[in-house]
């Protein structure tokens, strides 16, 4: 797994002094400074509400900072200039409720942003698309409706619609947190699997063994901060502040 | 039993007979009204066939149905287009999009149709194309004046233009946000997430109320008579003054909305279950 520090890989993601305050009184993110190299796997954990989708989404612009930098493989998000489609293309996200196209099925869904705007033709993007699938493990499934899949399913069509787009970065938003318990494994296979393959990937979840085996450093986020970050064994083990002792007191037998 | 006396629900008898309870006599549940009306409906065409007076009445008025419908699929079309954009322009980042789109909705749907129809065409109608055919004239050389036909019918366009603005902002806001974050996150515009995401999910909410305007329209064609446009009720009104054969002139009017609403009803209908099946066979 990559290395951080030093003269190691290149920044892919760097938030500075970064914000987010809801209807002025919020406070949902405040003054979170991050940064992500290439290849690096980090993920995010703390209580519900504690901001971890807020920081996530910021990574996209899905939520726009209040305040502070968000610069995503050398493109400064809250500069005007910047086009913010072109950056979201490089940067896939999943949903913890999926968030598959109903109305379209699991090809049309993986091919219709590869077409519309990597300007793929319809063959190409099906290939692709084909590949992806069979790389999640379901290419049998390719013509059906997403309500015909289980949620395991559906999810990994999601992660197989954002790599279709050949991300630089990918963003999981609590993954596999609606899915029944037997269906967790299936989708947390596929995100190991990517992690060995070197995707710089921002996790948010609360699955610990995935976060052990994959993760190169673990953020523990409570009231909007970045209160502790380190590698996840040091983190479980050996947490510096008190707040982190008391959340990981109570999630872990 | 044992002997025990238990209070039975209503309908549930001991031993009787295997009937369930919830199933119905089938008199219970026959459409009796649809039998009614189609009776009705049966006993004006013998009417409209048999009798000198309804087949005048009929004869003079039938002439009017072009122009009913010429009007119902004029203003539905303009009204479409009206309110696709006063929908989404109420859904627009731009403040003032949003609040132009929101004036004209409310201004509409807080005035009676009447009184909105009388405004446009004798008031709004004649002062704009005053305004536009000095202009016209001045540097073409030409008027063009709106007939009174095309007044009524661009004023119910305006009308249901409003209605049709919040059945498609109600639309595209019953799609869940996650649908177009996840189209956002994959690169495609606001545009594209619109037309390919969005818009394809909320047609399943938007098409019957449209459906149910459609109708509405129709109706509402009759209010055109006001202007004195020769469709279906005025020529009903005409013929009913001029002979004073008021029952046959207005029976004959009702006769044909009735034919017209229903038969559009029922089609809606058919289109409706085969959309709801095209969903379960998703399934
Ligand atoms: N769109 C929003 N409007 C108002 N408040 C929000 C919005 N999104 C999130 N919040 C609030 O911001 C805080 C952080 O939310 P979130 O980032 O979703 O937390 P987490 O993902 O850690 O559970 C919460 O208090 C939440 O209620
Ligand atoms: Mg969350």
């Amino acid at each position: 797994m990559a290395a951080h520090g030093g003269t190691g890989p290149a920044q892919m993601i760097s938030l500075r002094g970064l914000s987010k305050t809801f209807d002025r009184t919020i406070h949902a993110v405040v003054d979170v400074d991050l940064e992500v190299v290439e290849g690096e796997v980090v993920v995010i954990v703390g209580p519900s509400g504690s901001g971890k989708s807020t920081v996530l989404r910021c990574i996209n612009l899905l939520e726009v900072p209040t305040e502070g930098f968000v610069t995503v493989d050398g493109f400064e998000l809250l500069d005007p200039k910047t086009d913010i489609d072109h950056v979201r293309a490089e940067v896939g996200m999943v949903f913890q409720q999926f968030n598959l196209f109903p109305h379209l099925t699991v090809i049309e869904n993986i091919t219709l942003a590869q077409r519309k705007v990597r300007g793929r033709s319809r063959t190409e993007a099906e290939e692709v698309a084909v590949r992806q699938l069979t790389r999640v493990g379901i290419p049998e499934k390719a013509d059906a409706y997403p309500r015909q899949l289980s949620g395991g399913q559906q999810q990994r069509v999601a992660i197989a619609r954002s790599l279709a787009m050949d991300p630089k970065v990918m963003l999981f938003d609590e993954p596999t947190s609606a899915l029944d318990p037997e269906m967790v494994k299936e989708v947390l296979d596929v995100m190991l699997e990517l992690a060995s393959e070197g995707m710089t990937m921002v996790v948010v979840t609360h699955e610990m063994g995935f976060a052990k085996a994959a993760a190169d450093r673990l953020v523990f986020i409570d009231e909007g901060e970045i209160v502790e970050v380190g590698p996840p064994e040091e983190v479980f083990s050996n947490p510096t502040h008190q707040r982190t002792r008391a959340f990981f007191d109570k999630i872990l037998y | 039993m044992g002997g025990e006396k238990i209070k039975e629900p209503r309908g549930l008898r001991p031993g009787g007979a295997s009937r369930v309870r919830d199933e119905k006599p089938w008199w219970d549940t026959f459409p009796w009204w649809g039998l009614f009306i189609a009776l009705v409906l049966a006993w004006m065409a013998v009417q409209i066939i048999t009798q000198d007076d309804y087949a005048l009445a009929w004869e003079r008025i039938i002439p009017g149905l072009r122009l009913t419908i010429e009007a119902t699929i004029k203003a539905f079309a303009i009204a479409l287009v009206l309110g696709l954009t006063a929908g989404m322009g109420q859904l627009s980042r731009n403040v003032v999009v949003r609040n132009v789109a929101r004036t004209y909705v409310e201004f509409i749907r807080g005035i009676p149709m009447l009184p909105l129809i009388f405004t446009v065409a004798l008031i709004v109608v004649p002062e704009t194309s005053d305004y536009i055919n000095a202009r016209l004239d001045a540097w073409f050389g030409f008027t063009y004046e709106p007939s009174f036909q095309m007044r009524a019918t661009v004023t119910l366009a305006l009308i249901y233009g409003a209605y049709m603005a919040e059945i498609f902002r109600g639309g595209i806001q019953s799609i869940p946000p996650g649908q177009s974050e996840a189209g956002r996150s994959l690169g495609l515009t606001r545009r594209q997430t619109m037309r390919s995401v969005v818009l394809p999910q909320a047609m399943r909410a938007i098409i019957p109320p449209l459906g149910n305007d459609f109708i509405a329209i129709l109706k509402d064609t009759s209010l055109l008579s006001v202007l004195g446009v020769l469709e279906i009720t005025q020529r009903g009104r005409q013929f009913s003054a001029s002979t004073f054969k008021f029952r046959e002139g207005y029976f004959v009017v009702s006769f044909i909305y009735l034919c017209l609403t229903l038969g559009l009803s029922i089609l809606l209908g058919v289109l409706e279950r085969r959309m709801t099946r095209d969903r379960k066979g998703e399934r």
